[in-house]
């Protein structure tokens, strides 16, 4: 530290009188262990790509550091009745270019995000219209009454019309066109950062807009930031300890201690709203993958029940996670959920759950195997080995098979779903039950889409009414008994063995300050360098 | 010799051919690309008409065919994560590589040679069997503990070297250099002794071993009898004979550094082709993979074409044989 002191004072006595206005220069180097796919906002609906997109791009709403909706490109909207909604659009924001934002680009945009090869059409699912009313005045028009349509539009973001027809980029990316979309390395947002230079997988640089329409409020004090992808875990602490970078996320467990040690560095650690949960394949009558032949032992619930009470999640948090989760009676962060105090995971008891299973027919147990990612979660391999050592513990026989995300994921996903056992985590988009109730534990169903992640086939007729019920209710209080109903029956049948609730581990350098925000989307605009 | 070339660039195009082959059939296995591509909100019939339009519900030798026809025409296709044209990637990607491994092969030649010859002529030296010793370091420690050690003891402790990335870069033309700024050259220190330590390691045991063969000979012995200086002996006559081998293992040795920088680049962020091909593998992103293995193979060919040719440089005997061989011709 010393030394850096040294060599800025030395610097700066050598550049002089050139050197006077770079003394407030404050740049911001970070890491994070992957690049963004693109600067697109609509090629690729996942977290890192969308949150660094967040800080050149802004939608109609946005959410606070709270994760609350607060206005952004919207001043205000109202639903003049049930299936219309109306935005009054902030009038004098300019885009990056320079051109007017208007109720053009609304529409432009809510073209663009449903045409083919955009990856969130599902922002505007329901939506059947979009209406100018005046160059500051758009309705959205849905077919029922959709009570959380704006709940993600905080990663919606807008476009600017005549800068994406200008340079043929009116469609979004589309890897099967053959050729480059010039909104992949370029982009006019609105937001408080423009992109100085980008290669990607390399290096990126921002700089803040000065014509930010929100920059009275301005919570940062950066003139550039330079954000680097380093994929060795090792190398991205090491650069963090050497004060390369000023932050970088995420931190490997092993390192926590490393970087809470040194006097320079701080762990940010926090819950994110990630579940992570074993499934079961409770559809076919003949597991895939186990020493049952004739008959699927997951379709009685005692032993789905013996399973879930065989493993120990606080043990699993104490000895894997090394403190780093929250166990969970919800396949929902409790921060999404109003009454998740009521639910309660069933006590770890190996006795009793031998006693089920021999109730069940299975008193010697049997064998299984276990499908589980190596690179996706938080230590997801190690939590795998800890469930295979609990379950030997009651007689079953788990032969564990973890692979890469890219293997994984080809395997236990539909259309194969070829599984018997296996290990997930997922965040609700939307911050919202239904996206959980509808994607993870709704009945299976290509056509509607339902249950498109439920590889285990759990099926409970009264809870996908529930979830049709939670879709259209707008009254909250009613919205959340049918929110509870569901959750209650999914437990009482044990359908899910809900883990825990990963947790955000950030590393930064002791003269930053940011904002950790559960949703693990990194936000520029608050950051401080002292 | 022009026919000579020619007969092996044309080669060439088989090996990459081959190469193809293999890694199209091995694609199958890496895993599903399209769930690479889509957020969690894709519907699985959209998956579906992804793949379909990407052409990977197709037998095999129908996606192969229709890729070498394409690769033919100089098309390599688009990445499917980063949507652009691989060839031009790759393209970007290349000098950081092409650097690297430049630099290891010079640093590993420049010390390897001369403690090779040392070691040689004083075999039962006390520093030749200290080079002797740590070279098994070299040799038995993987790649990426190396340059992990490198980092912790230069970066972190020291704070004397970037840990990451190419610093201090200027643009040539097409060519991103790092080799003219003290900044670059800082950068390139640490990644090219841990790619290089290996190769150093291995021409220093070859040199030394290849002396103590050479100055057993009667020429070496009929040179001192001659009243050659040492000098004249050990540099002159030994070192010239024991260059063959060297130069085999060194160029074979270039291609599998560039090959095998893949680990390097991956500990240190370095922004070469290996690195992009590991992350291309974790996304099954197919047309990176598949051009990289092929332009993998063309360097190899490419290398062994060069260091054929330098036989004739080095050892008189091979010219004269040709010559006669064409006489008779």
């Amino acid at each position: 530290m010393r030394k850096t002191l040294l060599a800025a004072a030395a610097a700066a006595a050598v550049l002089g009188a050139f050197g006077a206005s770079s003394a407030d220069a404050k740049t911001f180097k970070w890491a994070f262990q992957g690049d963004a796919q693109s600067l697109d906002p609509y090629s690729l609906s996942e977290t890192f790509t969308l949150s660094l997109q967040g800080n050149i791009y802004e939608g109609l709403i946005r959410m606070d550091p709270d994760l609350q909706i607060e206005p952004s490109l919207a001043e205000s909207w109202e639903i003049v009745e049930p299936t219309r909604w109306r935005f009054k659009l902030r009038q004098g924001v300019k885009f990056h270019n320079g051109n007017d934002f208007n109720a053009d680009d609304v529409l432009f945009s809510a073209e663009r995000v449903r045409k083919d090869g955009s990856d969130l059409k599902g922002r505007l699912a329901g939506v059947v219209d979009v209406l100018k009313v005046d160059d500051y005045t758009v309705d959205f028009v849905t077919e029922v009454p959709v009570p959380t349509l704006v709940n993600e539009w905080g990663t919606w973001y807008i476009m600017d019309k005549e800068w994406s027809e200008a340079n043929g980029a009116e469609d979004p990316t589309d890897v099967t066109a053959g050729k480059e979309n010039f909104s992949t390395r370029n982009a006019n947002g609105t937001g408080p950062f423009m992109i100085q230079s980008r290669e990607t997988d390399v290096k990126t640089v921002l700089v803040p807009y000065e014509g930010w329409w929100d920059a009275a409020n301005k919570e940062h004090n950066l003139t550039e930031v330079i954000f680097t992808p380093i994929g060795s875990d090792s190398t991205r602490v090491a650069a963090l300890l050497s004060g390369e970078i000023d932050m970088m996320y995420p931190v490997p467990v092993q390192d926590m201690n490393r970087l809470e040690n040194d006097p320079n560095t701080e762990v940010l650690g926090g819950p994110e709203l990630r579940t992570i949960f074993l499934g079961m394949d409770q559809e076919r009558d003949e597991l895939l993958h186990s020493s049952v032949k004739g008959k699927n032992p997951f379709k009685d619930v005692r032993v789905r029940e013996a399973f879930y009470r065989a493993i120990d999640v606080e043990l699993i948090q104490k000895k894997v996670m090394r403190g780093l989760s929250t166990p969970s009676a919800l396949m929902i962060s409790p921060l999404l959920f109003k009454y998740s105090d009521e639910f309660k995971r069933l006590e770890p008891d190996a006795k009793l759950a031998k006693e089920l299973l021999a109730e069940a027919g299975y008193p010697d147990g049997f064998e299984i195997t276990l499908d589980c990612p190596n690179n996706r979660y938080v230590n997801d391999e190690a939590i795998c080995q800890a469930v295979v050592a609990m379950l030997a513990r009651i007689g079953v026989k788990v032969n564990l098979l973890a692979q890469p995300k890219a293997q994984y994921f080809a395997k236990i996903l539909a259309p194969k779903r070829d599984t018997s056992f296996y290990l997930l985590g997922w965040t609700p988009s939307s911050f919202d039950s239904w996206n959980v109730m509808f994607n993870i534990i709704g009945t299976p169903d290509l056509e509607s889409g339902r249950g498109k992640f439920n590889n285990g086939g759990y099926s409970n007729a009264r809870f996908d009414e529930l979830t049709d019920l939670v879709l259209s209710e707008t009254d909250q209080d009613k919205r959340n008994e049918y929110i509870r109903e569901a959750y209650q029956i999914l437990h009482d049948e044990r359908g899910y063995i809900p883990l825990h609730q990963q947790a955000l581990a950030w590393g930064k350098r002791s003269n930053i300050s940011l904002v950790q925000r559960a949703d693990n989307q990194f936000m520029l605009n608050y950051v401080k360098v002292d | 010799m022009v026919a000579f070339i020619l007969r092996r660039l044309i080669q060439s195009l088989f090996v990459m051919f081959f190469v193809a082959l293999v890694s199209f059939s091995m694609f199958r296995f890496v895993g599903d690309p399209v769930n690479q591509m889509v957020g969690i909100e894709t519907s699985i019939a959209e998956r579906e008409a992804l793949r379909e339009r990407l052409g990977l519900n197709d037998p095999f030798m129908v996606q192969f065919g229709r890729y070498i026809g394409k690769a033919a025409t100089g098309e390599f296709g688009i990445s499917y994560q980063h949507k652009r044209p691989v060839a031009e990637m790759l393209v970007e990607r290349m000098p950081a590589t092409l650097e690297l491994a430049l630099v290891s092969a010079v640093f590993s030649l420049l010390l390897g040679v001369p403690m090779g010859v040392y070691a040689g002529l004083n075999r039962d030296g006390f520093i030749s069997k200290v080079l002797l010793s740590v070279s098994l370091v070299g040799i038995s420690l993987p790649t990426f503990l190396i340059g992990i050690l490198l980092i912790f003891f230069f970066s972190v402790q020291l704070n004397l070297l970037p840990s990451f990335g190419r610093g201090g870069l200027i643009d040539i033309g097409l060519w991103k250099t790092g080799l003219l700024t003290i900044d670059g050259w800082k950068s390139l220190i640490m990644p090219s002794i841990t790619l290089g330590l290996f190769q150093l390691t291995l021409i220093m045991r070859l040199v030394r071993s290849e002396m103590l063969e050479v100055l057993r000979t009667d020429y070496i012995k009929f040179a001192r009898a001659r009243g050659l200086t040492n000098r004249a002996v050990h540099f002159g006559h030994a070192l010239k004979n024991t260059l063959v081998p060297v130069i085999t293992i060194t160029g074979l040795q270039l291609g599998s550094i560039i090959a095998f920088a893949i680990i390097t680049e991956t500990v240190f962020q370095w922004p070469g082709m290996g690195q992009m091909f590991l992350q291309a593998v974790t996304t099954v992103d197919i047309p990176i993979m598949a051009a990289y293995l092929m332009l993998i193979a063309f360097f190899f060919v490419v290398i062994n074409l060069i260091v054929d040719l330098l036989y004739y440089v080095v050892d008189p005997r091979l010219r004269v044989d040709t010559g006669k061989a064409s006489g008779h011709g």
